[in-house]
């Protein structure tokens, strides 16, 4: 299996998760889009909505983003939002 | 009890009350600045997330931005002066006050036009007791901010930014705020905020190549949507600075204060023996000096 994601969601007071992930799900303008490891670099506007995570230990993690964006490089993945919460 | 000492006396009383107060605040301060501080500390994940992605935007696009470009014809400029609310904080919003004159200064020896923003009471305060105008201004909560405040700045400068020189728009915005830099020393800030500039001197990032990124949906829009997110995050962790910079102003300012109310009422209490004895001293001359007299009265 390829190396992991390094994932951090990052809100505008305080981070809000970081840690290893398998693959990234994350709905933007355009519409949704998966990141496994080795996307290519990417930025991109998020529209409202749920981003989720599935970590490397198998759990499946979901948070609230509102008003941010996405950056993917060297398989580390930013989520990025003004008012960003865990689900679950 | 002698005039003189109960005069020393009330005074040694005040000076221990005063000093009980700005010990409170010194121990309050204290505390607050811890955790100002991570507050400083949470939020800056975010400012750097969004720094790198500018920079990364406005180095691999040539997009015009009216955020960024200079514009031909500079003619007004904001100030936004991040003050505290609440004084006892030594030289804290003087210096800062001062700070924006000089610069305000600079800008009129420019012909530039200058408008200001305020934050914070002190600010307020010390432009309405000299009936000057100002923009907008926020107060409250400058010792715990708040994003939604920050927001709220954010969109009345971009708001002004982009108003046209006849409505009174402006040219070119400046941030006057306290950094923390340390519990000893904070340091008054100039930062111009619009046009951005976008080199963060505090980003470890130099010398490291931005990868070729692909913009969804383009580059353009993803710098649309990324300037107005910077300008907020730059005011908040302004703020943020401001506040615990506050904090350690205070609680050095209420630091001295403190030794010097102890050094009052050292000097006094020696006073007030003083006169103690010397109000002895003369009581027992005096009854000497009366037998004496009785003494001598009787022969």
């Amino acid at each position: 299996m390829a190396a992991p994601l390094n994932v951090s969601v990052v809100a505008a007071d305080q981070e809000i998760w970081s840690g290893e992930a398998s693959m990234v799900i994350a709905k933007t303008v355009e519409g949704e889009i998966g990141i496994l490891a080795g996307h290519e670099p990417l930025l991109a506007i998020l529209a409202a909505g749920e981003v989720r995570v599935s970590t490397t230990s198998g759990e499946r993690l979901v948070a609230r983003a509102d008003d941010g964006f996405l950056s993917v490089e060297n398989d580390t993945v930013t989520i990025v939002a003004r008012d960003a919460e865990l689900i679950k | 009890m002698g005039a003189q000492l109960r005069v020393y006396r009330s005074k040694i009383k005040s000076a221990q009350t005063t000093k009980k107060i700005t010990r409170a605040m010194e121990l309050i301060s204290a505390s607050r600045i811890q955790k100002a501080q991570t507050r400083v500390k949470q939020s800056t994940p975010y400012s750097q997330a969004i720094t790198r992605a500018v920079s990364a935007v406005a180095t691999y696009s040539n997009v015009e931005h009216p955020l960024t470009t200079e514009r031909e014809k500079l003619d007004t400029a904001a100030i936004v002066i991040f003050t505290s609310d609440r004084g006892l904080a030594g030289a804290f919003s003087s210096s800062i006050l001062k700070e924006a004159e000089s610069l305000a200064e600079l800008l009129r020896s420019e012909g530039k036009k200058v408008v200001y923003f305020l934050v914070g009471r002190k600010a307020v305060g010390y432009f309405s007791f000299r009936r000057r105008e100002s923009e907008k201004s926020w107060t409250g909560g400058t010792d715990q901010p708040v994003f939604e405040t920050a927001k709220e700045i954010a969109d009345a400068v971009v708001t002004a930014y982009n108003l046209d020189d006849e409505e009174g728009g402006v040219d070119e915005i400046h941030l006057v705020y306290n950094r923390f830099v340390s519990m000893v020393t904070q340091v008054p800030e100039v930062v111009r905020l619009l046009p951005l500039e976008i080199v963060e001197g505090e980003e470890p990032s130099t010398g490291e190549v931005f990868p070729l990124y692909e913009f969804e949906p383009d580059a353009e829009t993803v710098l649309d949507a990324l300037l107005p997110i910077y300008v907020e995050s730059r005011i908040f962790n302004a703020m943020l600075q401001s506040a615990a910079a506050e904090h350690a102003a205070r609680q050095k300012a209420m630091k001295s204060a403190s030794d010097n109310a102890d050094n009052l009422i050292r000097d006094y209490t020696r006073l007030a023996n003083n006169a103690r004895q010397s109000e002895i001293t003369q009581q027992i001359s005096e009854i000497v000096g009366g037998a004496d007299a009785l003494a001598s009265a009787k022969k």
